[in-house]
């Protein structure tokens, strides 16, 4: 074969794979959705987690604002830390309460934030004070079984 | 004595494929030496490159198309059970993107242009092609060899991504268009549930370990093949044998390391 065909025609195969590869990477994949650059830090403790992980989302309202980067647990005070990246465009009020819900009966956990009434706004590397743990199930059947076990026989 | 008889013939074996093991990495090291002046003559990279690449164009996105369709089908098929219909496009998507264009796409790489080179090596060398090159001091390692090597490793990862492509077009042909899932949550859960470092970047590095594997075995078999008819075609044989074992094994090792835990 011509030594132009071949040539335009290994072009055409490296141009269709790295579209390809581009494709998968901002239509499949989450590079063209989030923005890691212009975040701002902030954390908060929970007594529990339930199944939070990294990288879950954080929404306001339903609307995806950050994400959780790193979660730990603090031996000083026996809570999990969760560190958060929100995005800049998406300031909070200080008295923010950042609560850990479920996606659906048995979707994924995600973080949700209830702006307060504060003047100020929450700055980078700030802590949101207030927060409500996971519900964990078992906990919640535990309560239930007790509260049964303590009403009198009828 | 038969049980010594038997001992003796698992032990010579062992030995000769510990053997051939040895003979393929100094083969695999020989190549990467040489290929020095396999870039110095690029064009002879791009003339394999059409040959393993272009020509493997077609069997990939036929394959990538109907595999991603099945996916969608099936997959339809069994989160309809859950009402979790929606999460489709993620289960299609990292099932291709993670597992199933990588390996796929080196097996039908392995078969295609994998057996092909085996062949043709293994017909220079019957043909004492190679011999009359090494009387002419051209060293068939680096002008036949090394460039078809370069050229199985760069094509791996471009065809691995076309098969991961088209078949998520695939899915979301059966999925949105033919089924009716929603056409929104079909791609934004896909797009939360697939990452570009963990899940893009360890399929295109997978598929980059299969490239270098697959063509190591092909050229290998290839130089190595007895030259004969006989030997050619028991080379071309052993070539897909050996590399889609290989595949599948290296696979399970690569996503141990890559997905553990998380």
């Amino acid at each position: 074969m011509e030594r132009t065909t071949v040539d335009l025609w290994v072009g055409i195969f490296v141009v269709a794979g790295i579209a390809a590869l581009v494709m998968l990477a901002m239509k499949v994949g989450n590079l063209g959705t989030y923005n890691v650059s212009e975040a701002y830090q902030v954390h908060a403790y929970f007594s529990n987690i339930g199944g939070l992980k990294p990288k879950a989302s954080i929404k306001s309202a339903g609307v995806l604002v950050g994400r959780v980067t790193d979660i730990t647990l603090d031996t000083e005070r026996y809570e999990a830390k969760v560190v958060m990246s929100l995005d800049k465009r998406y300031r909070f009020p200080k008295d923010t309460f950042a609560n850990i819900l479920t996606s659906g009966l048995l979707g994924e956990q995600y973080i949700g934030l209830m702006p307060g009434g504060d003047e100020e706004m929450l700055k980078d590397g700030e802590q949101l004070k207030k927060t409500q743990s996971a519900m964990v199930l078992e906990d919640l059947i535990g309560k239930f079984l007790y509260s049964k076990a303590e009403e009198p026989a009828k | 004595m038969p049980a010594v008889k038997a001992i003796k013939g698992i032990g010579h074996r062992t030995v000769n494929a510990v053997w051939r093991i040895g003979v393929a990495t100094r083969f695999f090291m020989l190549t990467l030496t040489h290929s020095g002046s396999g870039f110095r003559r690029f064009h002879l990279i791009i003339k394999e490159l059409f040959s393993t690449g272009v020509m493997s164009l077609i069997i990939i996105i036929v394959a990538g198309l109907f595999v991603g369709m099945v996916l969608g089908l099936q997959g339809y098929e069994t989160l309809k059970r859950y009402g979790s219909e929606s999460a489709l496009g993620s289960m299609v998507a990292l099932s291709l993107v993670r597992e199933l264009g990588p390996v796929v796409a080196a097996l039908l790489f392995a078969s295609r242009a994998g057996s092909a080179m085996t062949a043709e090596i293994g017909l220079m060398k019957a043909t004492e092609q190679i011999s009359a090159m090494e009387m002419m001091a051209v060293n068939p390692i680096a002008r036949i060899v090394a460039p078809r090597f370069w050229a199985g490793v760069i094509s791996m990862p471009l065809l691995a991504a076309l098969f991961s492509a088209v078949g998520v077009f695939g899915g979301y042909l059966v999925g949105v268009v033919q089924i009716g899932v929603d056409e929104g949550s079909f791609w934004s859960q896909m797009q939360s549930a697939v990452d570009f470092r963990e899940d893009i970047l360890n399929g295109v590095i997978k598929s980059f370990v299969f490239g270098i594997v697959v063509t190591v075995i092909a050229l290998f078999e290839g130089y190595d093949a007895p030259p004969t008819a006989e030997g050619v075609s028991g080379a071309t044989t052993r070539t897909v044998v050996t590399s889609s074992l290989a595949i599948l094994m290296l696979d399970f090792i690569l996503t141990a390391i890559m997905f553990r835990g998380n």
